[in-house]
């Protein structure tokens, strides 16, 4: 099927969970900045959680999909109609042949993934459909969506695809699902609410005022924060004294400190190396909370030692885990 | 190459956050200390421990990417410690030499003109000819101790310490791709057109990274490697189309 791309919105990529394997020759791991929304959108269509899907960011796009199939959106609160009636998210939903798809503008949070039940035909970039936006590799062409892309979909053909019929002829009946996951363990868009943070290994370097801002005073995301990494406009943080660093590993979630004092988290296409001091590391948990917040939202740290910010990702993973598994139950039902 | 023992003293490791673990070897830009980087990202390649998503080899250090459920075992104990254990135990093990000899790679180059805009300045900088430093440069021979910033861009050891020069002061926008940079003691090539602060003395027509190509990058860590000086009209016959 061809999904035609009427209005791309302001920036919707193809993403999925990543590129692996290639870090070591400078290739990043790109892929969907809430990993979590990301997972649940694959679930309620029934696919695989590394499935690729469409992030969209604060401003949504129009689609016009040729045959019907079922979709579900995720994440970021989007107003969302096909045709002209309101659509909710959080659940998987059948849109009609020729039926367009319009997702407005966030009332809530940053990003929404919508995914399509089957599986996007651009081809994998070594190993992954994630578009890395600066290496221009992955996705559509490397690239954003653009007015009048075509995109094709491979509609999935399994042997679970009659009981999937079944439930479609229920969804046109009832234009959805009758029931839709709660949003609000996945989605918290609540700025107040701290981003928990672990000592980087440089935190020490810094000087002992900056070692008390970088916890009790609040950051705002600086508007040139993108899928690379979010500036963090507030106290200008500083060393103790100079550190002649060379490149090192990063990771998702790496707080590092350039020369100008304004910290920057790096986000989902973050380099694979550099060489500015790491002040912190956020907790993985709390990347997709900070993924959904929007530039000139605030950010508060608060601090967490490895040990619990393992324990809260390993306790997450379980929960959903358990949760598709549910989900999956209840689209084979 | 020949690898150095990598003692389980020698080797300190640092949690960078809950799934990567960041081994350090020493500091800064040694090519001895490098060489342990990759002698030890050899032997991680060969352990397979479970869960491994990436293994990263930077200058001094090793980033070493995994899923913490991957382990996790019944007694408690957090993943981390694991995997830090597990890491120990394969750096106790004699070294093993996996890779061989590595070939050594010529990269054709076309130093100053249109391909080389700071040639110029980097011969007035070290007080030497336009020749003598397509001399010096051609040379060495060069180390790739690493790849990062881009998709393919390599770090090389082995530029000669005359050649050495600061980075500009305001950074290009577009450094063409090919473009046979330095940027302090480090001379690198940029893959593709990037932004970038590096002296441009040549570009070479080498594809330095293809996605269709397996491996995508024309040159790994570790790799060993050499510039060969090529005119304009060899550049345009060996120029990708």
């Amino acid at each position: 099927m061809i999904v035609d791309v009427l209005r791309p919105g302001l920036l919707t990529t193809l993403q999925d969970r990543g590129r692996h394997g290639c870090a070591m020759l400078g290739v990043g791991r790109a892929g969907a900045m809430d990993d979590v929304a990301l997972r649940l959108a694959n679930a309620l269509v029934g696919n695989e959680p590394d499935a690729a899907v469409l992030e969209i960011t604060l401003i949504g796009p129009r689609l016009r999909f040729d045959k019907a199939v079922t979709i579900a959106l995720t994440g970021a609160e989007f107003p969302v109609r096909i045709g002209h009636y309101e659509t909710p998210m959080w659940q998987p939903v059948v849109i009609e042949a020729g039926a367009e798809l319009e997702i407005g503008t966030a009332r809530r949070g940053a990003r929404a993934y919508l995914a399509i039940a089957g599986a996007f035909a651009a081809e994998p970039v070594l190993g992954s459909r994630s578009t890395d936006v600066n290496a221009r590799l992955g996705g559509v062409d490397g690239r954003p969506l653009r007015e009048n892309d075509r995109i094709r979909i491979d509609v999935r053909d399994d042997p679970t695809s009659r009981a999937r019929e079944k439930q479609r002829a229920s969804f046109r009946r009832a234009r959805g699902a009758r029931w839709s996951l709660d949003p609000r363990p996945w989605l918290d868009t609540d700025t107040a609410s701290p981003i928990r943070l672990m000592r980087g290994h440089h935190f020490d370097a810094l000087d002992v005022r900056s070692r008390a801002a970088l916890f009790a005073e609040g950051f705002r995301i600086a508007s040139d924060s993108n899928r690379v990494g979010f500036r963090l406009d507030g106290p200008r943080l500083e060393l103790a004294s100079p550190l002649e660093l060379v490149s090192e590993p990063l990771a998702a979630g790496t707080v590092q400190l350039p020369p100008g004092g304004q910290p920057i988290a790096l986000m989902a296409e973050h380099p694979t190396t550099g060489g500015y001091p790491r002040v912190g590391q956020i907790a993985a948990v709390d990347l997709p909370r900070l993924a959904q917040r929007r530039p000139g939202d605030s950010v508060r740290f608060a601090e967490i030692d490895l040990g619990e910010a393992q324990s809260r990702y390993l306790e997450r993973e379980r929960e959903l885990t358990r949760l598709i598994a549910a989900i999956g139950e209840r689209l084979s039902q | 190459m020949s690898h150095q023992a990598t003692a389980d003293r020698d080797v300190s490791i640092e949690p960078l956050g809950e799934s990567t673990l960041l081994l350090r070897f020493g500091e800064g830009l040694d090519s001895v200390v490098n060489a342990r980087v990759h002698a030890a990202s050899a032997m991680l390649h060969a352990a397979h421990l479970p869960g491994i998503v990436d293994i990263v080899p930077a200058y001094a250090t090793l980033g070493l990417h995994y899923e913490p459920s991957a382990w996790i075992d019944g007694h408690g104990g957090s993943p981390a410690l694991h995997i830090t254990a597990a890491v120990r135990a394969i750096f106790r093990e004699p070294p093993t030499d996996l890779h061989g000899e590595t070939a050594t790679i010529e990269i054709p180059v076309c130093y100053g003109g249109e391909f080389g805009a700071d040639l110029q300045t980097l011969a007035t900088h070290a007080a030497l000819t336009i020749d003598e430093v397509i001399a010096r440069h051609t040379a060495g021979t060069y180390r790739v101790a690493m790849l990062g910033f881009a998709p393919g861009f390599p770090y090389f050891f082995g530029l000669d310490p005359s050649l050495h020069m600061p980075r500009r002061a305001s950074p290009r926008t577009r450094v063409p791709a090919g473009s046979v940079a330095i940027g302090g003691a480090q001379t690198g090539i940029y893959p593709s057109e990037l932004p970038g602060g590096w002296q441009i003395i040549g570009r070479s027509p080498a594809v330095l990274f293809d996605v269709k190509r397996d491996p995508p990058s024309l040159l790994m860590p570790g790799d060993t490697v050499r510039f060969v000086r090529i005119d304009a009209k060899q550049f345009a016959e060996q120029a990708p189309l």
